[in-house]
């Protein structure tokens, strides 16, 4: 007897403010004006995406000292936007990353709560932490957390949170006119937490939402981000799109499940991924070499070099080969961006070995780092390779950014969904009065109720 | 002089009468739901009322609230103000958003972004009303201070108070800040060069550098300038030292006088404030709060206050003036407040939606069929709604000094 067929859980990512988002095409629109945000949502609505995925801006980019020039700089707060974009959809889940550092757990879990209330139960929180004193800066708390203060913030907020939100009842609100009861005693409890990072004794003020609790995803990806997954998330926001590599974070993250407790459908693994479509494969590259071309234009190649050596490299030829200097280790050049906190030695080492094994210049060195798109093929062929990523538990789906903003992914939802439905492995439409747990086939959040009574 | 004012609406969950939710006309299950605010919402816009305020606190008991144990008789529970606005302004047309934000726990660039975000959302239509304070239930939520204080002092006066007058300070630190990440993109910054590719100019993005009592905030936004440039600060204030933030930074206050006196001695002192301490530009404008409740005829309005009154216990009390009557009693204290030279009137319905609905079928056509409403000339933005200029980036004014 054959397996059932898996279902794939897509996410829609809107572009962010990286060379990723293609901002000269002249088709290309605001990052900022809401109709942006309308036409996105709307086509993730009508490819039938779990959820749409906004990341989050606390300081713009850095470098050399001014504000990055080259790329899509700006965006709006998460929670705003997305409660607006709640008012003109119906089905798709509206998640956020906001970050544990910056944020106080009683604040961020009643904005949670209440997008959750506003969407009917569609609210999700993409849970990151952030590092450093540059972001800080912009904030009470200021100052700088290490990487394990961070993930024990982390861990603290987040149990903070689930508390909070357990602290209601399903039924809390009695509002009993007649008798003149509108809480019964004892609802909804107290939430006393004392640790490390939280001192509180909080009665929460949003009575529980539809889900119960917002669906928690998470991005990182060392030990400690793995492990704060395995415990806390119930979506992963991954960056591991090849197959081999795929299928062991996966292996490793649902393996790590059972020791609290919890199930593989428990938890969904949708890697970041992009795509180029053509109506033949030869196409499909050619159209992957101009978005990559575009993503990656001669100064934003060696802007990112500069980036990786710390220092000022613009007397160096994008077209030629890599600086052939040592990298300034002392210096920070870049400042704001995620996911480069590798040593300066150890990149540059990398960047040389990828370039001379096979002769690439700067620009093309850079391009295959940054610009190699996840699927490239025809409608059919990447819908049979999604397929294939979910059905041999590679993953549970993508989060898919385009290139354009707002309509980059418009292409994808005309074109590869139907072929998804048409293979048995993609929703069809949204089931009435679905929450995004219910689309993401999530089991529904268990409430551990307190103690104590107010 | 002018006899004519725009019209406000303080929405606050099922009204300001504590046992508003009680009425057959309220809906106490549905406080937390989309469709309540998107109708509320709706009306008042349809109305033509130029700006909803939204209440809000962080805490379940209400701000000032001490009352030990928690009363269960009155509604408790709430969403987030910023949300529910940011969630509104998609569905309405020309209404200001203005939600209640508490400056001493939030961090004002969360705050200041989500405001404009909010300008963007509803196409300039943002504004914040300002709160100063932090009640002891607040602070217990978010342990992060262990002072403060719940009340004012014997004398009554805020300056009387070093708590209280600390998070004065502290609100107008906070005012201050969201006005300079207002201003810290000049409306030209993005220019997508493609021949050189440079996206935006980094001169014209800067970084704020503020350093203040109770904070710092070093970066620019992370929002490119909104529609209106800065989204509209208020405040409502009772004596001196709120009078004082409001003549300092706010755009608008909302006032609370009782009489023809009383108003004419706060306009006096909001004069004196101004002079002494708001800088070039627009004057404050000052807007009278009245709490109302409105029947087809005043008696029929004065049995009703009366049944309310029974199941709360207690007779409504109000930092504003009650107008308990019919809708022709509203507009009539509206016209008065109108002659005696204020800006604008903010009602606050002691039911929703059922004084909301009086309000918007009966007391606006009331008003404006005496001219006592001022119209639109299809002002696109609040401010424009408003009569207020489109404020330039002050870091363009900077660069022209040099």
């Amino acid at each position: 007897m054959s397996s059932p067929v898996r279902q794939i859980h897509l996410a829609a990512h809107f572009p962010g403010v990286n060379s990723t988002t293609v901002w000269t095409d002249p088709t290309a629109g605001s990052q900022v004006d809401f109709a942006s945000f309308e036409h996105f949502s709307r086509t993730a609505e009508r490819g039938l995406f779990d959820y749409v995925f906004l990341a989050e801006g606390l300081r713009l980019r850095e470098h050399k000292g001014r504000v990055h020039e080259l790329d899509v700089l700006g965006r709006p707060h998460t929670l705003s936007i997305l409660a607006a974009i709640a008012a003109i959809t119906e089905h798709v889940g509206l998640v956020g990353t906001l970050n544990t550092t910056f944020n106080e757990p009683y604040e961020l879990a009643r904005a949670l709560a209440t997008l959750d209330h506003l969407s009917g139960g569609r609210a999700g929180w993409n849970a990151v932490t952030s590092s450093d004193a540059f972001h800080g800066a912009n904030f009470r708390r200021g100052g700088y957390l290490d990487h394990a203060d961070r993930y024990e913030r982390a861990r603290e907020f987040a149990s903070l949170a689930k508390e909070l939100w357990d602290s209601w009842p399903d039924d809390g609100v009695r509002a009993d006119a007649s008798g003149g009861v509108f809480l019964d005693d004892g609802v909804p409890s107290r939430v006393r937490h004392r640790g490390a990072q939280f001192d509180v004794d909080a009665v929460f003020d949003v009575p529980r939402s539809p889900q119960g609790r917002p669906v928690i995803v998470q991005a990182g990806d060392s030990a400690d981000g793995r492990g704060f997954g395995a415990e806390h998330a119930e979506v992963i926001f991954s960056l591991h799109t090849r197959f081999d590599d795929a299928r062991a974070f996966y292996d490793d993250v649902k393996g790590q499940l059972g020791a609290w407790g919890r199930d593989e459908e428990s938890l969904k693994i949708l890697p970041a991924a992009t795509f180029a479509i053509g109506d033949t494969a030869e196409e499909a590259r050619e159209r992957s070499r101009e978005i990559a071309l575009s993503q990656v234009r001669p100064e934003t190649a060696l802007t990112y070099v500069e980036q990786v050596w710390g220092s000022d490299l613009s007397g160096y030829d994008p077209d030629g080969p890599l600086p052939d200097i040592d990298p300034d280790t002392g210096a920070e050049t870049a400042k704001g961006w995620a996911n480069r906190h590798a040593s300066a030695r150890k990149r540059v080492a990398a960047l040389r070995e990828l370039s001379e094994s096979e002769g690439l210049s700067i620009r093309e060195t850079v391009i295959r780092l940054t610009a190699n798109h996840t699927f490239v093929g025809t409608p059919d062929r990447i819908a049979a390779e999604i397929d294939r990523y979910v059905q041999e538990r590679a993953t549970d789906g993508f989060t898919l950014v385009g290139h354009l903003t707002p309509h980059g992914l418009d292409e994808f939802a005309d074109r590869v969904v139907p072929l998804l439905q048409e293979r048995g492995s993609y929703r069809e439409s949204y089931p009435e009065g679905a929450t995004l747990r219910d689309l993401l086939g999530l089991p529904a959040a268990r409430r551990v109720p307190a103690f104590a009574t107010p | 002089m002018t006899d004519q004012v725009h019209l406000a609406i303080a929405l606050e969950r099922a009204g300001w009468h504590p046992a508003a939710w009680r009425e057959s006309t309220a809906r106490p299950h549905e406080l937390l739901s989309p469709r309540y605010w998107a109708e509320l919402l709706r009306t008042v816009d349809d109305a033509g009322i130029a700006l909803a305020t939204i209440e809000d606190a962080l805490s379940l008991p209400d701000r000032f609230d001490a009352s030990e144990p928690l009363r269960r008789d009155r509604v408790r529970g709430r969403l987030d103000a910023s949300l529910i606005a940011s969630f509104v302004a998609p569905l309405t047309r020309r209404i200001g958003l203005v939600p209640t934000v508490t400056t001493s726990h939030t961090e004002p660039f969360h705050v200041a972004t989500a405001l404009q975000t909010l300008d963007f959302a509803s196409r300039g239509r943002a504004g914040v009303r300002l709160v100063a304070g932090a009640s002891s239930a607040e602070r217990a939520n978010f342990g992060r201070r262990s002072s403060g204080v719940d009340t004012l002092p014997p004398s009554g006066r805020v300056e009387d108070s070093p708590e209280l007058l600390a998070a004065f300070r502290e609100a107008g630190e906070f005012a201050d800040v969201l006005s300079r990440l207002w201003d810290s993109w000049q409306d030209d910054a993005i220019i997508r060069d493609v021949s050189s590719g440079r996206f935006l100019d980094a001169d014209r993005v800067h970084a704020i550098e503020y350093e203040g009592e109770f904070f710092s905030v070093t970066g620019a936004s992370i929002v490119p300038r909104s529609p209106q440039g800065r989204p509209l600060i208020t405040v409502l204030a009772h004596q001196s030292v709120p009078y004082r933030l409001a003549a300092e930074r706010a755009d608008l206050v909302y006032i609370t006088p009782h009489d023809e006196r009383g108003l004419a001695a706060i306009r006096a002192e909001l004069q004196a404030a101004s002079d002494e301490l708001r800088g070039p530009g627009e004057r404050l404008r000052v807007y009278a709060d009245l709490l109302v409740l409105i029947e087809e005829t005043s008696s029929a309005a004065r049995d009703a206050a009366a049944r309310l009154d029974d199941r709360a216990g207690e007779p409504l009390a109000s930092d504003a003036r009650i107008v308990v009557g019919s809708a022709a009693d509203v507009a009539e204290a509206v016209r008065e407040l109108a002659a005696a030279g204020v800006d604008g009137v903010r009602l606050r319905p002691a039911r929703q939606p059922a004084d909301v609905a009086a309000i918007a079928e009966q007391v606006v056509p009331l008003l404006r069929s005496t001219q006592t409403l001022r119209e639109d000339d299809g002002a696109g933005t609040l401010r424009a709604r408003l009569g207020l200029a489109r404020p330039e980036s002050r870091y363009v004014r900077e660069k022209v000094a040099l």
